[in-house]
């Protein structure tokens, strides 16, 4: 099953290496939203107890996490065209590759091409947002943990629009209320590993990975039934 | 159509009669056909004979709050749109994991029929609340654990519906829904952990019970209100069940005049060839 998997993650990534599709055009769409943000937000007012930060300055994890969430809607939409062509799918699982392999080697790929945008995005927000870390470790593992939550999730919602033609606009209606908790939580997360000297970060990263955990095991089980056809 | 037969069949079963479809509505539905039965003929009087003493107690006799003032009235239409909403999602759990089990038509049809009620009463819910919230609270909106997952909740049964009108064959969009009613069940309790959570380490719980005492009149209106308000829900769902049910029968009915236009072209085709070869 992980070796199916890996196959399809492998094939996914292999296209993009060739494609360029998600660091061409996702990539710069997510800084091209960081750069929004901070024209929106104002770099000149200090928030109130928070040891001289700006506005911007103390918002900037949520806005990273706001860009990544929104770009993840572009990666997962074009993970699945992919497969949208010729019945890939049915194809894939006519092959004898269980769904569950499916669901995990198309999220595995999202994982990894998310992970190496967050790298790329997270590096601009911390120079154009003025943000110093407190705590690499805390932020590594939120980063960790929120990006398989994000591919998790997206996958199987992918998975539940797959072949309809309203998908693209129906995507993000379902994924973003999923999304919330986990905007949610990475942002308390990070504004932990940057904002505050002690460990505190720590119970939301975990509470983080319980979530991918969750999403993993939900989209595994249920991958089947959505990919079924009558 | 055999296999639509054993359909009514099961709804006969399953409901006990009460959401039964008229068989002869098979036949294109006959001018006395309405998506109304006994049962919803029933329901609706007793809906009236609620509502004209709930508008009654709930205005007049149920005086002024005395902390709250007018305001405490919403109180008689807010927890009624509650109780509806959450049963109803409930509803929708429920038929998603029944049909699951037993891939038949009366669960996911219900299944689309409580969501869709459950969609109505929930923004009921979020708009009696957020108009309480500024005469009690000062503001329309609290960044409260169970006012955002309320609002959560709206939008993903939104995205439900949505999903049950998606174009891809019936039978797998039945069951995407079924999978989508599950997990968007799982995901509000998370939503709402999370943001409990969140907040806990903020500040305490904004408000934790609603302060109106409900004692007297009070509680005699409130109970009218929560009568009326579960019988027009149920009203809605059999009506909703039954327009579904229609709906599919209709599709159905389109499907096999489509076989049939088929197979006589296909007919026709052979006729000729046949004559074709005779000359």
């Amino acid at each position: 099953m992980i070796r199916d998997a890996l196959l399809i993650a492998r094939k996914d990534l292999r296209i993009e290496l060739s494609s360029k599709i998600i660091f061409g055009q996702v990539l710069p769409f997510s800084l091209l939203v960081l750069i929004l943000f901070g024209l929106a937000i104002s770099s000149d007012f200090v928030v109130a107890g928070s040891e001289n930060r700006t506005v911007l300055e103390q918002v900037a994890p949520g806005l990273f996490w706001l860009s990544i969430v929104f770009s993840s809607l572009f990666a997962i939409t074009r993970s699945f065209s992919l497969e949208d062509k010729n019945g890939n799918l049915d194809a894939l699982r006519m092959a004898g590759i269980d769904p569950a392999s499916i669901f995990l080697g198309k999220a595995l790929a999202i994982t990894i091409l998310m992970a190496f945008l967050e790298i790329v995005v997270g590096a601009l927000a911390a120079v154009i947002y003025r943000s110093s870390i407190l705590d690499i470790e805390i932020l590594a593992a939120t980063l960790a943990a929120a990006t398989f939550c994000i591919s998790m999730a997206g996958t199987l919602y992918a998975g539940v629009t797959a072949g309809s033609k309203s998908k693209d606009t129906l995507l993000p209606l379902l994924l973003l209320p999923t999304m919330a908790p986990v905007l949610l939580i990475a942002t308390r997360s990070t504004e932990a590993a940057l904002f505050v000297e002690d460990q505190t970060g720590w119970g939301w990263t975990i509470l983080l990975t319980v979530l991918a955990f969750l999403y993993t095991g939900m989209g595994m089980l249920t991958f089947g039934s959505l990919m079924e056809e009558s | 159509m055999t296999d639509l037969k054993s359909i009514v069949s099961d709804v006969d079963n399953i409901s006990g009669g009460v959401l039964s479809v008229d068989h002869r509505s098979q036949e294109f539905f006959g001018e006395n056909q309405t998506t109304g039965s006994k049962v919803t003929k029933v329901i609706g009087f007793l809906a009236f004979l609620a509502l004209v003493p709930f508008i009654f107690f709930a205005l007049f006799v149920a005086g002024p709050h005395t902390e709250q003032g007018e305001a405490a009235r919403l109180l008689f239409i807010h927890l009624p749109a509650v109780a509806v909403t959450y049963l109803s999602f409930f509803g929708t759990l429920v038929s998603s994991i029944m049909y699951l089990k037993n891939r038949t038509k009366f669960w996911d049809l219900l299944g689309g029929a409580t969501a869709e009620v459950g969609v109505i009463f929930c923004a009921l819910l979020l708009f009696s609340g957020s108009i309480w919230g500024k005469p009690t609270w000062g503001t329309y909106w609290q960044w409260d654990p169970r006012l955002t997952s309320t609002a959560v909740l709206f939008v993903m049964f939104v995205g439900y519906l949505a999903v049950r009108k998606m174009d891809i064959a019936q039978e797998a969009r039945s069951r995407r829904a079924a999978v989508l009613g599950i997990i968007s069940f799982l995901n509000v309790i998370i939503v709402h952990y999370s943001i409990d959570w969140w907040r806990g380490l903020h500040q305490g719980r904004t408000f934790d019970s609603t302060e109106v005492k409900i004692e007297g009149w009070y509680l005699f209106s409130l109970a009218l209100g929560m009568s009326f308000f579960l019988l027009i829900g149920t009203f809605m769902v059999i009506h909703k069940f039954r327009i579904l049910w229609l709906e599919h029968q209709l599709a159905d009915l389109d499907l096999q005049f489509a076989l049939m236009e088929r197979r006589s072209e296909v007919n026709d085709l052979q006729d000729s060839i046949e004559l074709g070869d005779k000359t």
